[in-house]
Order: C-alpha cells, then structure tokens, then sequence
C-alpha cells in the first residue's frame, strides 16, 4: 500500500492524518517499516518525556495539569497513553482521556489512547513508532504515559529522554525505595497527593536511597551502562497536586534543569546512541522471533527435532542450536 | 493487511447527561468481546468529541443518551464530522430514544438505538455488523 499521500498531509500537520498513520502502525508491523522509513528524516525535534508510576498515582491527571502549563507557553504537545490489554479476550478499556477533559479542544494538544496488547514493559509494541509519528507532526514535547506499573516496567527509560515517576504516599517503606528496578530508571520522583499523610515520609525515604547511591557510588565499569543510567545526574524530588496544581512550577524547573543536563555536550548523542541501539534489538527480535515461529510451525526438519528430543536423544538446547543453524544465524 | 487489526469503539457521554451505568456496561461488554474501548467520562461538548474522534481514529463512536438532548446534540456532531471529513466511522446513539426520533436520526446517518433491555451480545453483533471499513 502506498501511504506519501496521509504521510504528505502529516508532515503538512494535517491530525487526522497522525490518527491514521498510528493506526496503521498499531495493526501491521509491515506498515510501520514504509511508514517509519519515510518520515524518519523528519524526526529527532521533539523532547519526550515520560510519565509512569503505579495504577492510580494519578499519571493522566498530572498530565492534563503539565499540558496546559506547556500549551500556555504555545508549545505543540502530543500525548500517548497505555492502558492494558486484556489477557484473556485481547479487549481493553483505555480510560486516561478521562482525566485530561480540559485539554480536549485544545488545537496544539493531540492525545491518543493506546492498548499495550500484550506487551511487557510498560509501553506498547507501537508507541515508539507512534511518538516518531507525533515528532514528524511537528510536536515540540511529547508526553508517554505509560501503563500502570508495578516495578519493573522500565522499557521507558529507552524511550523518553526525562522520566518522571509518581509516587503517592502510603505504598511501601525505604527498603521498596532501595529496590531495583523503577526507582533506577527515574530523572524525577513526583510525590503525588502530597495533601494526603505520608508525604514528607515517602520523601524522606527517596532521599535516604539517593544518599545512599550517592555516597557510595559503584560505577560500572562499562561506559555505556552508566550513561544509559544517565550516571551523573542526582535524581531530583518534588511533591505535588495534580488536582490543584499545587507546586507545579517547581516540577516544570526541574524538568528544564533536566533538559539542560541533557543538553550538556556528550550525554545526549550518547543517549541517542543507546536509544537506537536498543531499538533496534527490538525490532531485530521481533522480525526473528516471527521467522522462527514461522520455521517452527511449517518445517517438518522441525517435526523431525521434536520427535528426537520427545525420544531423549536430543535436548531442548541443542535443538535451539540446530535451529540458529538452520536459520544461518550463526 | 493487519496481524493485528482490533475494532476500535468509543464510548461517549454528549451532554449534561450524568447517568453512566448504561455506557460503562457497554463499555465493559466490547472489552469483553475483545475490542479496544475508549471511555471519555461524563459531559462532552460535541466539540470534543470529534476531537476525540479525530485524534483516536475509532471504527465507531456509541453515544449514550438518557436526557433527551439527542435530536440537539447529534446533528451538530455530525455536522462536525463532516466538516472534518470523517465518513467511514459508524455512529450510533443508544439510551432513551423514542420511536418518533429514530427516522430524524437515521436521516443523519446514526444507527442503532438501543435502550435498556438490549442484550449485550446484540449490541456486540451490532458493533460487528455495521463497521464502515
């Protein structure tokens, strides 16, 4: 299928032509390839930000409170939030629009609802795809909220260049803060609800983590590990209201200080350079895993493996081997 | 085309309508038929939801409508569809609509009219049946 004529009008900033590009990528994997090769040259503009946090921390009402912040100061804003898909009937309920009414009419504001389908991870297979889309469009920050997370749904750390996550008072003591996972991968911890006990408390904990890391630091000693772990910048805390906006402006400061580390020379293209790294591995295992699937299914070589490690003279290692083989991989 | 083409449906509440029970059942229903359902919550101005419409690129749109607004508020949505040249989504209104409304509707190009009582499978089936693309 031929896409120039929707990808003309998205890169002329046509939204409906955004709706149905991202569609196209939600459904067919092959349309994101023609889709993404075309317009890639028009991405790289937008700053991504990434939202996550536990089911109800209140992620898409801090959003809509960020968005209007950002729309007043007349940027262009693209949203994408994950919900769950259903494990049982592949349906889901994609509710975070909900949250964000205000900024419905808003012409520089593009929200668009997400089901992760089955991936792990926090995102969906798509968003990534999704957010080059809203980056040709023109947008100036793009917002990924990811699904409500438990504590290691960290694939938006490859994805967004500042991660805020939110915590709300109440939920775990120091030793959760100190756990891998989440807590690592944050430039940001919002403490959300700060109106309700156990604020101070929740950030009283998240400092005594952060003084622990930073007073006895192990470094890796592969560079790139810690620049993916972006291993110079101290975390930064604020608490805040997202029904209010209370403290908000001091959240948009430490969003910009981030920037601005970002923007330092070095830690960006080295950012960029994992980001693509890691991208790419995605795409290389999904592109695999479908060709094996494929063998798998249709080759009676295969049947032949199966029936071998059924008698015990072959095992499940070995036939994987022979597979790779099989495959040229290796 | 498609390994993974899901029916996408958006559930709205146009109006000063507070009441719903109804669409969240809906809602639940096309979820449990495996579809992607979009809730926006109460109170939408036709306005925001073909933004809404716009931007999330629905194969169809259920209105739900217990306050009568119906014959009011669905011509300026679908006016507004197109003015935004969106045709090929199926639209249909359900709640209360009486009888005398439902040809002044259709006319419009909405479909369904369900109401209380409706089973559930035939609200999906519906769904289905009557996609544009």
């Amino acid at each position: 299928m031929d896409y120039s004529d929707l990808i003309q009008k998205l890169l002329n900033g046509n939204a409906r032509a955004v709706a149905r590009l991202i569609t196209l990528v939600e459904n067919d994997s092959e349309a994101s390839e023609n889709i993404i090769n075309a317009i890639y040259s028009h991405t790289g503009n937008a700053y991504i930000l990434g939202i996550t946090g536990a089911p109800g921390s209140g992620k898409s009402t801090f959003i809509s409170i960020l968005t209007k912040i950002f729309a007043e100061e007349g940027k262009k804003i693209g949203i994408i939030c994950v919900d769950p898909t259903s494990p049982l009937t592949g349906g889901a309920i994609l509710g975070d629009r909900i949250r964000m009414k205000d900024n419905f009419s808003l012409k520089n504001v593009f929200i668009r609802s997400m089901a992760n389908r089955g991936q792990l991870g926090g995102l969906a297979r798509a968003t990534e795809d999704a957010v080059k889309i809203l980056d040709a469009y023109g947008c100036d920050i793009i917002i990924v909220e990811t699904v409500g997370v438990g504590q290691s749904e960290v694939d938006i750390f490859r994805s967004a260049q500042t991660v805020v996550v939110l915590l709300v008072p109440g939920l775990g003591d120091d030793i959760q803060a100190i756990k891998a996972g989440i807590m690592e991968i944050t430039d940001i911890f919002a403490v959300n609800k700060m109106d309700l006990a156990g604020a101070d408390k929740k950030i009283a904990d998240i400092m005594q983590m952060l003084e622990l890391g930073m007073n006895y630091k192990y470094k890796s000693e592969k560079d790139e590990d810690n620049v993916a772990l972006k291993s110079n910048w101290t975390p930064e805390i604020v608490k805040v209201n997202s029904r209010t906006g209370e403290n908000f402006e001091k959240l948009i400061e430490l969003i910009n200080k981030h920037r601005d580390f970002l923007s330092k020379s070095g830690v960006m293209e080295n950012y960029r350079k994992n980001r693509i790294k890691s991208e790419t591995l995605q795409i290389l295992k999904h592109k695999i895993t479908k060709k094996v699937e494929g063998l798998i299914s249709s080759s009676p070589t295969i049947d032949e493996y199966i029936r071998l490690v059924m008698d015990k003279s072959l095992d499940p290692y070995s036939m994987a081997n022979l597979i790779i083989k099989l495959l040229g991989l290796e | 085309m498609g390994e993974q083409r899901k029916i996408k449906v958006l559930v709205c509440k146009p109006g000063l309508d507070g009441h719903d029970r109804g669409a969240k059942v809906i809602a639940r229903a096309l979820r449990d038929a495996g579809m992607e359902v979009i809730y926006t919550g109460l109170h939408q101005t036709p306005d925001m939801i073909v933004q809404t419409i716009l931007q999330e690129d629905p194969d169809a749109v259920m209105l739900s409508m217990l306050s009568g607004a119906h014959k009011a508020l669905c011509p300026v949505i679908m006016d507004k569809l197109k003015e935004n040249e969106i045709d090929d989504v199926l639209v249909s209104v359900g709640g209360i609509i009486p009888d005398e409304d439902k040809p002044f509707l259709e006319e419009l190009g909405l479909k369904g009219f369900y109401g209380p009582g409706t089973e559930l499978k035939t609200i999906v089936e519906f769904v289905k049946n009557n996609l544009k693309r």
